[in-house]
């Protein structure tokens, strides 16, 4: 199985190299290689939010900083054996990480350099409390006294071991991480969070998560360093020193993969080391100024990627023939149909009373009154302006509403997070495709199936997303990127992830707009089969010949108010919603 | 509790290292507010400026007359920086990491011509000052005081007021527009770098006027601007100034209250306040 591979690998060399320190080098190399494994426990620790959510976090020193003041006082001041300080440290970094996260990611602004610039900022704070207080009372600490337990030859045997020990363990991490539905999630959210959490993902359970661990990961190559460096001082600890070499050595290997930070801590400590030996320290710092510069013009998506590249472009023929999609009959049957498709029900699938959404005074949503029924399609029409978009991002639980109540299948969603909304069996797309633009369109469609359609096992849902890209008509294009996609396949895609989902109710916003007359044949012809599968929907649209073929019912919105409801060609005959289609007639 | 003369000491010096966030503030503020480039470099320019002030002083040049030469200096450097900015198109993050990278050099530079010493400009500024009632006025703060409500009122005047204003604002909003409109925004963009840089070249000097140098300093002040330049908004020419002065007041009275060595946590927890509490505006 391929799958195993990857770990036993990291296990193998792990064991191999823990024999390395019997063959009695001098322990000025012990040293070497502890700090490369040191490093490559922080920069893969670092990589977990960082580079897999996208992230980039500036505050890694004050986690790393945590576990070495953590280990350090433990020792010192209470005795404590140094291996029984080091899941203390965990704790104590993970612990800080989590007070930090649940504050800042509740706040939807803080993304991207935000996101840097704070966590910059809670390094300098930590440090001044450590400075003040008696962690570190102004001196530093020193553990000259403390015993470095026996576990190799020679102590710095035992601190190499002790980083070897982290090392691998960090790295089946960042590996089980990836291959994992926590890691796809967390890649998601990497390329557009708001649309992850309308597939489902729990998005901020799940930065929660990864910080926690990342966190508690660098805790630990703390309390080890703490030892290892026998004298602690605030001011060597919490500098920007140690978030720009982790920062730096992940863009250089590559943040998308789990092995990607490791090649790049490894490239650096011997980049450093040469120029340290030829006692060039001040050069080596200038070095890694000159190497960040260059990653980023030249390799903004590492070494490891383009080395990936490289190779996938001499095998190509190879990878294009060898995974042939698994037989239809084999993949689990698709959601069987509840009943005789395409008659509607009276049995109400989605009801919304007054359900009202204000922005800062303007009423995009004024108490509306609505219902769907099991198996209906429902247009929902109005003005531009009139609160259609907004009725399906409060229903999906993108906003919060401003007053009202939704109940789906007899439960309320009020107050539900939207992944929640997307897990109870409602899905949405965008008027304006919004695909995660560094997966495939098969992963794409996956992520949706993972999530909104609870499978627990990644490759079962490859399996179930396929299916629903030869619904679509998308087979052909699995290994595409998004962005090779033309706007008819990208809408297309967009069906696709809201219907991997399962959804018993999709909200279609606007998906034929901007197609031309022969693709909005297909697509009407698609959106019938998918209430033929059972699923009921809401339709908003323009294109009127595309809303008379589908729609059972039509409501028309105006000023965030309902205007009219009736079967199509009735409700559009009304002078009422003539007037707000077209304007008051003048002698009216 | 310090005496109330103490305490008024302090305040006034909070105003004076308040303007200097300010000045260090204004260029950085306006680069990632028009450009949408956030520059670290800007604090390696101010250090480079700085020690260059130093070194020319120390020849004997009165340190106010080096202006002239690192103005257009590092006009030019910091034109040169956007331009490879500009031509690789470098994403505002990017621009970050990038600038990162470059301040890292730029400290290893200075380094290696200065050393890690600490080093102190001797001028006949230096050890001026005057007394106003019970407070004393240095000269060299007073002068930094000066220089910054002066360039950023000017630069305030410039944008608000002039047609080239008119049109960096126009091209920070909507680059492609503005281009459609007749605004050549690669010009202006590289006007605009260089000015930045060239006003932290005057930071540089003020920086080399009232604080002793050392090539590791440039990262204290990172923090404390960027706290500056949010509170007061990017783009904003004034902004900047006037939570500058906020932060070093608030700053001196925690250090006259407290010790010393709390002042950092001041302007951290500003910034981080400002962060969760206004996200809207900083992005």
């Amino acid at each position: 199985m391929k799958i195993a591979r990857t770990p036993l690998a990291i296990l193998a060399a792990g064991a191999a190299l823990a024999f390395l320190p019997l063959l009695g080098l001098p322990a000025f190399y012990d040293s070497l290689l502890y700090l490369a494994l040191h490093w490559i426990v922080l920069a893969t620790s670092w990589n977990i939010l960082s580079g897999y959510s996208g992230y980039f976090s500036f505050g890694h020193g004050a986690f790393f900083g945590a576990g070495i003041y953590t280990s350090a006082n433990l020792m010192a001041r209470y005795d404590w054996p140094f291996l029984w300080t080091l899941p203390a440290a965990a704790a104590v970094a993970a612990l800080l990480g989590v007070a930090l996260g649940a504050v800042v990611f509740r706040v939807k602004g803080v993304r991207g350099e935000v996101f840097a610039l704070l966590t910059l900022a809670i390094t300098f704070v930590i440090g001044t409390v450590v400075t003040n207080t008696p962690l570190d009372g102004g001196n530093g600490v020193s553990l000259a006294g403390v015993a470095v337990p026996k576990l190799g030859p020679t102590p710095s045997a035992t601190f190499y071991l002790l980083a070897l020990a982290a090392a691998v363990a960090t790295l089946l991490i960042a590996w089980g991480i990836q291959a994992s539905k926590f890691g796809a999630g967390l890649f998601a959210i990497h390329d557009d969070e708001d649309a992850a959490e309308v597939m489902g993902v729990p998005t901020y359970r799940y930065k929660l998560v990864a910080l926690a661990i990342s966190c508690a990961l660098a805790g630990v190559a703390g309390g080890i360093h703490a030892l290892f460096l026998s004298y602690v001082t605030a001011g060597d600890v919490f500098t920007i020193a140690v978030p720009l070499t982790v920062v730096l050595m992940s863009v250089l290997g590559g943040t998308r993969h789990w092995a990607g930070p490791a090649v790049g801590a490894v490239a650096i400590t011997a980049l450093l080391y040469s120029f340290t030996a030829a006692d060039h320290a001040v050069a080596g710092k200038a070095a890694i100024g000159a190497i960040l510069i260059a990653a980023i013009l030249f390799m903004p998506e590492g070494i490891l990627a383009r080395v990936a590249r490289l190779w996938r472009g001499k095998a190509a023929p190879a990878v294009a023939a060898a995974p042939a999609p698994p037989p239809a009959a084999a993949a689990p049957a698709r959601p069987a149909p509840c009943r005789v498709a395409g008659q509607p029900h009276d049995e109400v699938l989605l009801r919304v009373r007054g359900l009202a959404k204000s922005f800062k005074g303007v009423h995009a949503l004024a108490g509306v009154d609505l219902e769907v029924r099991r198996g209906e399609i429902l247009g929902l029409l109005g003005p531009n302006g009139s609160g259609k978009s907004t009725f399906i991002n409060v229903v999906s639980g993108h906003f919060a509403p401003t007053r009202g109540a939704i109940w789906f299948e007899g439960r309320s969603l009020n107050g539900l997070p939207a992944h929640r909304v997307a897990g109870s069996g409602i899905a949405r797309t965008y008027q304006i495709p919004r695909p995660f633009a560094h997966l495939n369109v098969l992963q794409n469609v996956a992520i949706a199936t993972l999530f909104g359609g609870a499978v627990r096992d990644p490759a079962a849902a490859r399996r179930q997303a396929m299916q629903w890209l030869e619904f679509t008509g998308l087979e052909d294009k699995r290994d595409a990127h998004p962005d090779d996609l033309n706007l008819h396949q990208r809408k297309f895609l967009e069906l696709a992830r809201a219907l991997a989902s399962r959804p018993r109710l999709v909200l279609l916003d606007e998906v034929l707009c901007g197609l031309t007359p022969s693709e909005i044949d297909d697509a009407v012809a698609l959106i019938r089969r998918i209430r033929d599968q059972g699923a009921s929907i809401v339709f908003v649209e323009h294109v009127m010949r595309a809303v008379m073929a589908l729609t059972d019912r039509i409501v028309v919105f105006n000023h965030g108010e309902m205007l009219a409801e009736g079967a199509a060609h009735d409700v559009m005959q009304r002078p009422e919603v003539m007037t707000a289609y077209l304007g008051r007639a003048l002698h009216a | 509790m310090p005496s109330l003369s103490l305490l008024s000491q302090s305040i006034l010096s909070g105003v004076f290292v308040g303007a200097l966030y300010g000045l260090m503030g204004l260029g950085l503020g306006l680069s990632w507010g028009l450009l949408r480039l956030i520059n670290l470099a800007h604090f390696a320019f101010a250090f480079l400026a700085a020690y260059l002030c130093f070194q020319l002083a120390a020849m004997g040049m009165d340190p106010l007359l080096t202006l002239p030469i690192l103005v257009p200096l590092f006009f030019v450097l910091g034109a040169a920086l956007h331009w490879v900015m500009a031509r690789f198109a470098i994403s505002p993050f990017n621009s970050l990491l990038l600038t990162f990278g470059l301040t890292g050099i730029a400290e290893s530079l200075i380094q290696s011509i200065w050393t890690a010493d600490f080093r102190k400009l001797e001028s006949r500024y230096a050890q001026l000052k005057f007394k106003v009632g019970e407070l004393y006025v240095p000269v060299p703060e007073l002068i930094t005081l000066v220089l910054a409500c002066a360039l950023c009122f000017a630069l305030w005047a410039v944008l608000r007021y002039t047609d080239l204003g008119r049109a960096m604002r126009a091209a920070a909003q909507d680059a492609p527009v503005a281009a459609a409109f007749g605004v050549n925004e690669k010009a202006l963009g590289l006007l605009l770098a260089g000015t930045c840089a060239g006003l932290a070249s005057v930071a540089g000097v003020c920086v080399a006027l009232s604080f002793t140098l050392a090539p590791s300093q440039m990262y204290a002040w990172i923090g404390v601007v960027f706290a500056a330049v949010m509170l007061g908004g990017l783009g904003s020419a004034l902004g900047p100034l006037v939570a500058g002065v906020l932060i070093g007041v608030s700053e001196a009275v925690t250090m006259a209250v407290t010790a010393p060595s709390w002042a950092p946590i001041v302007s951290f927890t500003l910034l981080i306040l400002i962060l969760l509490l206004r996200p809207g505006k900083s992005t």
